[in-house]
């Protein structure tokens, strides 16, 4: 599809408004309507999109599918690894009330239920932005069965 | 208005799925499940849930379709046309639609404040979220991270485990079924 240089520019033009829309559903998901869920397919759309137009081989550069690979169970880990690491800090799994600190709010960085929202939320985001990539390229990645 | 959007959207989806069903060429049918979805995406933003919006668009129009196809480029893309209306077939499915419609006779009516999803458990944690939250005003994503963390972290793992299945069914080996092939051909070759 490379050959048709208005798929190709509306394409280049249109892939980082969806990556920051992508990004906005993740990181203002507690403000507004979204989540790690929605953010993760969106994310994969603009990765299957750019796989779409320039190539498989294309985008397995962006995202290579050993990383991809890997991500998928990232993702998981950080979701449950949030719910150790409040059970190590004391409280129940998944209390982000553990997670109420005083240091670097000065920063940016969030304290307790945000945090704990936050760093879950990020999980799923991972977790489902790589396992849609994945499932594209082992249905790209298939030749024809005779 | 807001009424004549909801039954356009409606009316469309009907004629949709119809279409859908009437089509023989599984090319056209993809197309029109997508379209299908932006339709469905249109009703979910209507009913005030854009985050599903987004999942059915980004999901069912986009990803979904694009894997569809994929799927037709391996396979055929037409299906025969059958030759006569089997009569069994068609009674139950008439069966089952029309006890799925009497089942929604029991069902609240459309933006029914009585329904019992509108007087138990929701208005608790309308209440409490923006308290328990420390002033995180999605009660959505609060509900879903945080009230029921354990439920979203059972998700993630549907989706990890999804993943991994289809990597396992849909996956090239390295060495393209060496082993059996191996066999097979010195078993035949043992035969001759």
């Amino acid at each position: 599809m490379r050959a048709f240089p208005i798929i190709r520019i509306i394409t280049k033009i249109l892939i980082p408004y969806i990556l920051l829309f992508a990004f906005y559903v993740q990181f203002h998901g507690d403000f507004g309507p979204g989540g790690g869920f929605q953010a993760g397919v969106i994310l994969a759309s603009a990765l299957i999109l750019y796989g779409l137009v320039f190539g498989l081989p294309a985008v397995q550069q962006v995202a290579p599918p050993r990383t991809v690979e890997k991500l998928m169970a990232l993702g998981v880990s950080i979701y449950a690894g949030t719910g150790f690491l409040t059970m190590f800090l004391g409280g129940h799994f998944l209390d982000y009330e553990m997670l109420e600190h005083n240091w670097l709010t000065d920063y940016g960085v969030p304290a307790g239920q945000h945090l704990g929202i936050f760093l879950v939320e990020c999980g799923v985001g991972i977790t489902v932005t790589a396992v849609m990539t994945m499932i594209f390229y082992l249905f790209a990645g298939r030749r024809r069965v005779t | 208005m807001s009424l004549l959007i909801d039954f356009s959207i409606l009316a469309f989806l009907v004629v949709t799925a119809v279409t859908i069903a009437r089509l023989r060429d599984l090319w056209a049918a993809i197309m029109f499940t997508g379209i299908y979805s932006f339709l469905s995406a249109s009703w979910m933003l209507v009913l005030d849930a854009p985050d599903v919006a987004f999942t059915e668009a980004a999901v069912g129009a986009g990803i979904s379709t694009v894997l569809m196809l994929g799927t037709l480029k391996l396979t055929g893309n037409r299906i025969p046309r059958l030759k006569r209306i089997r009569v069994l077939p068609l009674v139950l499915v008439l069966t089952t639609g029309l006890i799925l419609g009497y089942g929604t006779l029991d069902m609240p009516h459309f933006a029914d404040p009585q329904a019992p999803i509108h007087l138990h458990p929701s208005p608790s944690f309308v209440e409490r979220s923006l308290h328990d939250m420390h002033g995180l005003p999605n009660i959505v994503t609060s509900i879903l991270a945080s009230y029921r963390g354990y439920d979203t972290l059972g998700e993630t793992t549907v989706v990890l485990t999804a993943g991994i299945a289809v990597m396992l069914i849909l996956r090239r080996d390295k060495t393209p079924s060496s082993d059996l092939v191996g066999k097979d051909s010195t078993f035949g070759a043992s035969t001759k």
